[in-house]
C-alpha cells in the first residue's frame, strides 16, 4: 500500500475510530481528553510556526514580521479588517506565495517556501476564499480528488483496470463516502459540484480538504457569504472535524461572533502586522484590537453581537 | 460540463452499454451489406478519421482544458511516421507501424505541450500553432520523409492485416471502424479513470488541483501525449484508409480548426460529442451542395458552395457557443429526455 509515512497504519482503519488518528499529539495526551481539554496540547511543540514572515507586493507591504505558532489540535483563528494580510498569510503557509523574509516551520521542518506540490504529502490541506471546486466533477469525485495525491497506479493500469488501480479506487470511494456521511453531504453525492447552492459548495470544499485526514487544515474564510444558520452549522462541522480527526485548524474569518465561539486562540492582523494574539477573551478586551479592528465600543458584551450583525 | 454526466440521466431505462453495442453491431453487421461505395468513400471514412481526431483533441481541450491548434500537425506526424515505418522496416506488420506512429505523434505532442506548463488559454493556443507550422515545414523541407518523391504526394501502402487484404471500400471501412472503436473505448475508460478526473480538475481549477497534490505538470504532458497519440492514429486512418495518399498539404491549419470546431459543435468534454460533431462537419457540406443545387440550380457552383459552406459553418459555431455551449450532445440528451418523458407519461 503506497502511503505517506505519517499515515502508516491509519489507512485501513475506519474514519469512525478516532483514537487511531491521534497523531501529532504528545504521547501523554489521550484522545478522550484531547478532544475536550486543549491544555493537554499546550506542552506540545507547535505543529506550525511562522518566524518573521515578511511579504510585499511592489511597494505594498502585505505582511511585516509575522510570528505565529499553532499547537497540535487547536483551532486557531486569524482575524483582521479587509486588506490586513490574512489571505496572504494562508497563501504563504500553503506555499502559493513565497515570503520575502522569514521561515515557515511545519512539523519540525523549515521552509522558505512551502512546496505546494508536496503539501498534501506533508499532511496539509486548505480551502479557498472563493470557491475552488472542480465544477465539472460530481461531489463524490470532487471529494475523492482530495486523495489523488496518494494514487500510484498509472493511466494505463487505470484504463485497463489492472494493477493497483481498482483497489485504490475502492479505497478512495469508501473514504469519500465516510466523509460525505460525516459532513451530511450524502444526499448530494452524485450531483455536479457546480450546481449546488453556495453554502453546500463550501461544505464540499471542506470535505475535499478533510478526506485525506490532514494534520493541518487551513480554512480561508469558510463562512464567507453564509447565512447565520449556515455559519453556525459550518462552525459545528469544523469543531467536529477537529474532535474526530485531531486536525489542527487555522482559519480566517470575518464574523467575529463565530470566531470567538469557535477558536482556542486568535491572532489579529492589521496592515500586515500582528497586533494581538491570545485566547478569545484576551483578544476581545485588547484595547489595540478594539481600536484598530473592532472600532471603539464601550460595552464589551454588546461588541460581539454588534460585529456579528455588521458582518465585519 | 453537463455532458460528462449526461449519460447518467439520459438513459434511465437501459444500461449504458446497450446503445454503443447496438450501434457497433449495426456498423459491423448491417452497413457493409447495404452501404454504397459513395457512402464509404465520401462519408463514413472521413467521418471515422475525424471522429477519432475529435476524441483525441477532446481529451486535451475538452477534459484537460488545454487549447490546441496543432491537431493537423499531429495527424501529419502520425501519417508520415506510419508511412516511413511501413516503408523502412520490412517485417513490421501494419498494426505495428500504426502503434509506433502513435508514439511518434505522442512524443511530438509532449514537446509542443511543454509551453503549456507556463502558458494558458489563448497564449497556449498560439504556441501550439508552432507545432502546426513546424511539422508541415519539416515534412515539406526534408524529402526523406516522403521517400524523396518528386511531387511530395505519395501513395499510401495497401492495407492488409495478417495477409488479409483490406483494399476495397468495405475493407478499409472495417479497418477504420475497428481502430476507432478500440481507441474510443480506451479513451472512454481513460476519462472515467482517476487520470481523467485529474484532467478535469486541472481544467476547472489548476491552483486547487496543485494544492491537493495532483501532479499538474505531469498530468498536462500526459494529456498532450495521449491526445497526440490518438490524433496521430487518426492521421494514419485519414491518409491510409480515406485519402490513400500521404501529403503534408492535407494537414494544414484549416484541418486543425476543423477538428476544433468538431469538438465545440459536438460537445466539449464528451466522447460522444466528437462523433456528433464529425458527423455534422462531414455530412453538412454534402447536404448543403445538394440543397443548393436543388434550390438554385446552376448558379450554385463550387465557388458559391465553398463560400456558403464557410458562412453557414461560421454562423453555426457562433450559435452553438451562445445557445448550447455543451454542444450537440447536450441537445441530443435533452431531446431524448423529453421524448422519453413524453413516452412514459402516455
Amino acid at each position: 500500500m503506497p502511503l505517506a509515512s505519517y499515515a502508516l497504519g491509519v489507512m485501513e482503519a475506519s474514519v469512525y475510530a478516532p483514537e487511531v488518528f491521534a497523531r501529532g499529539l504528545p504521547a501523554g495526551a489521550q484522545p478522550e481528553n484531547a478532544t475536550t481539554a486543549v491544555p493537554a496540547a499546550h506542552a506540545a511543540a507547535p505543529l506550525l510556526s511562522l518566524q518573521g514572515i515578511g511579504l510585499s507586493f511592489g511597494g505594498v507591504v502585505a505582511l511585516a514580521d509575522i510570528d505565529l505558532s499553532v499547537r497540535p489540535c487547536e483551532i486557531r483563528a486569524i482575524i483582521g479588517p479587509n486588506g490586513a494580510g490574512k489571505s496572504s498569510l494562508i497563501n504563504v503557509i500553503s506555499g502559493v506565495y513565497r515570503p520575502d523574509r522569514g521561515q515557515v516551520r511545519l512539523a519540525g521542518a523549515g521552509y522558505t517556501q512551502v512546496p505546494t506540490q508536496r503539501l498534501a504529502h506533508l499532511g496539509v490541506a486548505r480551502t479557498f476564499q472563493n470557491l475552488a471546486l472542480f465544477k465539472g466533477l460530481s461531489v463524490l469525485d470532487n471529494v475523492a480528488s482530495g486523495l489523488a495525491y496518494r494514487v500510484r497506479s498509472n493511466f494505463a493500469g487505470q484504463v485497463l483496470g489492472i494493477g493497483r488501480s481498482r483497489g485504490e479506487r475502492r479505497d478512495a470511494l469508501s473514504r469519500t463516502d465516510q466523509i460525505l456521511e460525516f459532513l451530511d453531504l450524502a444526499a448530494v453525492r452524485d450531483r455536479l459540484a457546480g450546481t449546488l447552492p453556495y453554502g453546500l459548495q463550501k461544505r464540499v470544499e471542506l470535505a475535499r480538504a478533510l478526506v485525506a485526514q490532514p494534520r493541518l487544515l487551513l480554512l480561508d474564510e469558510p463562512m464567507a457569504g453564509m447565512t447565520a444558520s449556515e455559519k453556525s452549522e459550518m462552525a459545528d462541522f469544523v469543531r467536529a472535524a477537529r474532535d474526530r480527526f485531531f486536525t489542527t485548524v487555522v482559519l480566517i474569518e470575518h464574523d467575529v461572533g463565530v470566531v470567538m465561539g469557535l477558536s482556542d486562540r486568535i491572532a489579529v492582523l492589521d496592515y500586515g502586522r500582528k497586533i494581538a494574539d491570545g485566547a478569545p477573551d484576551e483578544v476581545r478586551n485588547d484595547q489595540r484590537v478594539i481600536d484598530a479592528y473592532l472600532g471603539v465600543a464601550s460595552d464589551n458584551e454588546a461588541l460581539s453581537q454588534d460585529e456579528g450583525r455588521a458582518g465585519i | 460540463m453537463a455532458a460528462i454526466t449526461g449519460d447518467v440521466f439520459a438513459a434511465p431505462v437501459l444500461p449504458k452499454w446497450i446503445a454503443p453495442v447496438l450501434l457497433l453491431a449495426f456498423a459491423y453487421g448491417v452497413v457493409p451489406l447495404f452501404g454504397s461505395s459513395y457512402l464509404f468513400e465520401a462519408i463514413l471514412l472521413p467521418f471515422l478519421a475525424l471522429s477519432l481526431a475529435g476524441v483525441g483533441l477532446n481529451i486535451l481541450t475538452g477534459y484537460a482544458g488545454q487549447v490546441s491548434l496543432g491537431s493537423a500537425a499531429f495527424m501529419a506526424a502520425g501519417a508520415f511516421a506510419a508511412y516511413n515505418f511501413n516503408l523502412r522496416i520490412e517485417s513490421l506488420p501494419l498494426v505495428g507501424s500504426i502503434v509506433l506512429a502513435g508514439f511518434v505523434a505522442a512524443a511530438i505532442g509532449i514537446v509542443f505541450g511543454l509551453p503549456s506548463l507556463r502558458l494558458k488559454g489563448f497564449y497556449l493556443a498560439v504556441s501550439t500553432l508552432a507545432a502546426q507550422f513546424f511539422v508541415q515545414w519539416a515534412l515539406t523541407k526534408f524529402s526523406w520523409f516522403s521517400n524523396n518523391s518528386a511531387s511530395g504526394v505519395i501513395d499510401a501502402p495497401r492495407l492488409s492485416i495478417g495477409g488479409f487484404a483490406l483494399d476495397g471500400a468495405v475493407g478499409r471501412y472495417l479497418f477504420a471502424l475497428t481502430v476507432v472503436s478500440i481507441l474510443t473505448f480506451l479513451a472512454y475508460r481513460l476519462v472515467s479513470s482517476q487520470t481523467g478526473r485529474n484532467f478535469i480538475a486541472i481544467r476547472d481549477n489548476e491552483t486547487a488541483a496543485r494544492i491537493i497534490g495532483i501532479p499538474v505538470l505531469k498530468t498536462k504532458l500526459l494529456a498532450f501525449a495521449i491526445s497526440s497519440f490518438i490524433i496521430g492514429v487518426a492521421g494514419v486512418i485519414w491518409a491510409f484508409a480515406y485519402l490513400r495518399t500521404v501529403e503534408p498539404d492535407g494537414f494544414d491549419l484549416d484541418r486543425s480548426f476543423q477538428i476544433l470546431f468538431i469538438i465545440i459543435i459536438g460537445g466539449l468534454a464528451s466522447i460522444r460529442g466528437a462523433f456528433f460533431g464529425a458527423a455534422l462537419i462531414v455530412v453538412f457540406p454534402l447536404g448543403l451542395s445538394r440543397l443548393g443545387g436543388f434550390l438554385l440550380g446552376d448558379v450554385f457552383d463550387s465557388g458559391v458552395l465553398d463560400m456558403s459552406q464557410r458562412i453557414v459553418l461560421g454562423a453555426l459555431i457562433i450559435l452553438f457557443l451562445i445557445l448550447e455551449p455543451d454542444g450537440l450532445v447536450a441537445l441530443w440528451d435533452r431531446v431524448r429526455r423529453r421524448l422519453l418523458f413524453a413516452w412514459q407519461s402516455t
